[in-house]
């Protein structure tokens, strides 16, 4: 496998991220700026996805039904996702194709019109987004356990937003949020794939150093202070099956802590992984499964750390068994946990971890798109050396470690957990 | 328009052996990454179900990794997840599926597995009863879950007196009603190796992949396993008939247009395929898309959908609009649907869905998954090695009137099933 990687840094502030991927003709470009919903106040929740969603909407060198026949008509594949953190754009193209994806992205980052009846029609859109989310049981729980557990941090609201704020932010309020944020200096370019540095570095060059850089852009999160003392909420719903969330405050990706804490996810409730393509493995040897599921407590257990700027969360989702009470579940899962506060795991369970961690990055280096996802996702929370040394400091955590993680942050006064209870015919 | 062939799956790289016993195997080496994927399908489904156990196809095999002669549970998944591999089965109408994936060293432990879950499953009778109450489980979230239900209720009108009208996963009653002894019969009696089809893809000797299968399951053989039953002929819609499942406290309906569509392997497959990326599909969702959401900003989503398969899948449309604009949104679609069975698509759209067809190829076969499922379709619908190397042939010589005479065949704006789920 050939392959060569540098960065590149443009005149105005831009980094750029090159990796050469000689395997099949295709290459996988991505900007990535540093806004998402951390970056939202009350009143504007959901600025950050509504952007995304009008970045689809045109320029007037693109207008909107000719971006995605153009992309599609390559065959290329391409899309958009906004995150607590960070929003990116993606486009993967047959290699001789990627071009149309440079210009595109080089235009819509200064040029997108946010045409008032678009907005308008983009609204309804982003209400019925948020409407089939609702539909979800574990996503009216989910949203309930963030709120509660950051009163302070912009990490509270879901990235959809609330529907207040759907409803009432207008066509000036989006389209400053766009010009705050899409700022060359606030962005990063990845690009990976069937091409040559030198040539593709010139193009790029070409397109996007004459863009003017912005002033820095605004931050708005402000520190969550500690829990002192676990929170309990309920959720009525009409859904048959009892649902349980635990969120516990984690460590931010940078922190020494943060590698510990996968590897102490990978025993609980089963490794993650970093791909957002290629997907994972199950988790049926993970102590909550045999704890809880083997244990008829409950059908269903997952678990997981995402890689943020800010201390985030360490998530704990259940499905309680039908004929099981939620409550007997919550000591269950706290047995569970006591466990690894009292005693560390087996150094043969620690390196099982890195062993499943390694297998992950094999299943997500074998797409191209994955490969580009890589460089400039490490880079919004951390940096791709971050990335890089991931498996490295996996492989140094020891058994002490991952039962001090345990004592330190998985303690009920350092949690809000929710339950999701069905009314049983009654009205919610 | 140019296709780089030299990166697409043919007859020079893809090894295809047919064993004594009946099961064909497709290997393909890709050393990019060294990691490998299984993926299959053993000649037994849902149709081999009784109304009044239905779901025993797919109870069997999902309860085929809950303990072998040799393994318990807890063995089986610790083999797995301590190399970081995985595999899994699923059941379907005609067939059950299985797939797996593993770094390359542990590929003959993968098939090992499969061979030993395949051959020796032990239906442990309390691992039987913990994985009832998660199929139970997963029924009353499906009786809640509005798209569930909606194309439950849409395969119900469509397949009225059909197989392809019940439920694979069964109902809470039937799954409740169905014994261990069932499981072991039913595994019995109708696991095979007899049109069994494997593929491997990865970081492995195409031969020796083969040869690997040789050894773990060549010597498999059950001479009670029946031939597949016959699909009874399905009578095509003569009315729009439309159905209303209410799930109270839901925020969003979701709504199911459509009819039965071509088999994979009709002659009018390919054209009504690239009818459908026309009419839902290509771009932001093809002409549905655009009127459903870019227009009237209905809904979030907005496709249609060619299924094709062995027998007569479903052709639908399918959004999730606001209780309010179930009407509209109804109207836009069966709108749409009527133009597109009226005038042939313009010269325009078609060559805009050639070229996303041919030109997302290499795209689709990036990763070993991707190939494995490429290399199963060559098996199953009889495609020739050659047919990723004839596609873009086979796209192009599709015109906007046999494209017409596809969609006038099976879709007609009067003769459709509307299902809708919602509050």
């Amino acid at each position: 496998m050939s392959s060569s990687f540098s960065t590149h840094q443009l005149e105005n502030g831009m980094k750029i991220m090159l990796k050469e991927i000689h395997t099949a003709p295709i290459i996988s470009s991505w900007v990535w700026y540093r806004v998402g919903s951390r970056d939202e106040v009350p009143g504007q929740t959901g600025i950050s996805h509504w952007v995304e969603h009008m970045q689809f909407k045109g320029t007037p060198q693109f207008p909107s039904n000719v971006l995605d026949k153009a992309i599609s008509r390559e065959g290329g594949l391409w899309n958009a996702f906004t995150y607590l953190d960070w929003t990116t754009y993606f486009e993967t193209m047959p290699a001789d194709k990627i071009d149309l994806a440079l210009s595109l992205e080089a235009d819509r980052m200064v040029n997108s019109v946010f045409a008032p009846d678009e907005v308008n029609s983009e609204r309804t859109v982003i209400i019925s987004e948020r409407q089939g989310h609702e539909n979800e049981p574990l996503f009216q729980l989910g949203e309930a356990v963030r709120a509660a557990a950051f009163r302070v941090h912009t990490y509270h609201h879901e990235i959809i937003g609330d529907m207040a704020d759907l409803e009432t932010m207008t066509r000036d309020d989006l389209y400053q949020h766009y010009r705050a944020y899409y700022v060359p200096n606030n962005a990063t370019m990845a690009v990976a794939g069937d091409f040559d540095s030198a040539v593709m570095l010139e193009r790029i060059r070409g397109l996007f150093e004459a863009l003017p850089a912005g002033v820095e852009p605004p931050r708005k999160a402000r520190p969550e202070p500690p829990l002192r003392g676990e929170h309990r909420l309920v959720v009525e719903g009409t859904d048959d099956t009892a649902f349980i969330q635990a969120i516990y405050h984690a460590p931010r990706a940078v922190d020494d802590d943060f590698f510990p804490f996968m590897v102490l996810d990978s025993l609980l409730t089963g490794p993650s992984g970093l791909n957002m393509f290629g997907g994972g493995i199950s988790n049926k040897t993970s102590s909550l499964y045999k704890k809880l599921v083997e244990g008829d407590l409950a059908v269903g257990v997952g678990g997981g750390l995402p890689a943020t700027i800010d201390p985030f969360g360490y998530e704990i989702t259940i499905t309680v068994h039908p004929e099981r009470k939620p409550d007997d579940v919550i000591l269950a899962l706290d047995e569970a946990i006591e466990r690894v506060q009292q005693e560390p795991p087996s150094a043969e369970a620690v390196e099982r971890a890195v062993k499943q961690a390694r297998a992950l990055f094999a299943y997500g280096s074998e797409s191209i798109t994955n490969q580009g996802f890589w460089m400039g996702f490490s880079e919004m929370f951390a940096s791709y050396e971050w990335f890089n040394a991931y498996l490295d400091r996996l492989s140094a955590v020891t058994p002490a470690d991952v039962q001090r993680i345990a004592q330190t942050y998985l303690i009920p006064r350092n949690r809000v957990l929710g339950t999701y209870l069905p009314t049983n015919g009654a009205t919610a | 328009m140019n296709i780089q062939n030299s990166s697409l799956p043919g007859p020079d790289d893809i090894a295809r052996v047919e064993l004594p016993n009946g099961i064909t195997v497709l290997a393909r080496s890709n050393f990019n990454s060294p990691s490998v994927t299984i993926n299959g399908y053993l000649d037994v489904g849902a149709l081999f179900d009784s109304d009044e156990k239905l779901g025993l196809a797919d109870f069997t095999a999902a309860a085929l990794m809950r303990g072998t002669q040799p393994r318990d549970f807890q063995g089986i998944y610790n083999a797995l997840e301590s190399v970081g591999a995985s595999m899994s089965f699923n059941s379907a109408t005609h067939t059950t599926g299985f797939g797996g994936r593993a770094l390359v060293e542990d590929l003959p432990l993968l098939l090992e597995l499969l061979s030993e879950t395949l051959r020796q499953p032990a239906f442990p009778a309390e691992q039987v009863e913990r994985l009832r109450a998660q199929l139970l489980t997963g029924l009353t979230l499906r009786a809640q879950d509005t798209g569930d239900m909606a194309g439950m209720t849409f395969d119900q009108i469509v397949y009225k007196d059909h197989p392809y009208g019940r439920p694979e996963d069964g109902w809470p009653e039937t799954v409740s009603a169905i014994t261990r002894d069932d499981l072991v019969n039913f595994h019995a009696q109708h696991y095979g190796p007899r049109g069994m089809v494997i593929a491997i893809v990865g970081a492995v000797d195409a031969q020796q992949a083969v040869a690997w299968v040789q050894d773990t399951l060549g010597d498999w053989s059950n001479h009670h396993q029946p031939e597949s039953p016959q699909l009874p002929a399905l009578t095509p819609l003569g009315e729009l008939i439309e159905q209303r499942v209410e799930i109270p406290g839901k925020i969003q309906s979701n709504i199911i247009i459509g009819a039965a569509g071509p088999p994979r392997k009709s002659t009018a497959f390919f054209a009504a395929s690239l009818g459908n990326s026309v009419l839902g599909q290509f771009g932001m969702m093809g002409r549905i898309g655009e009127v459903v959401r870019e227009q009237a900003g209905l809904a979030y989503y907005a496709f249609s959908r060619l299924s094709g398969g062995v027998g007569p899948g479903p052709w639908s449309v399918s959004a999730g609009v606001n209780p309010a604009n179930v009407e509209r949104a109804v109207d836009l679609i069966r709108s749409e649907i009527g133009r597109f069975v009226t005038e042939p698509v313009t010269e325009a759209e078609l060559a805009d869905s050639k070229a996303s067809y041919i030109g997302r190829l290499p795209l689709a076969l990036e990763s070993n998954g991707g190939v494995a499922g490429a290399l199963i379709s060559l098996a199953r619908y009889d495609l020739g090695l050659d047919y990723y190397l004839r596609y873009a042939d086979l796209v192009n010589a599709v015109t906007p009137e046999t494209a017409l005479a596809a969609a006038q065949k099976y879709l007609h704006p009067d003769r459709l099933a509307v299902a809708v789920a919602g509050p």
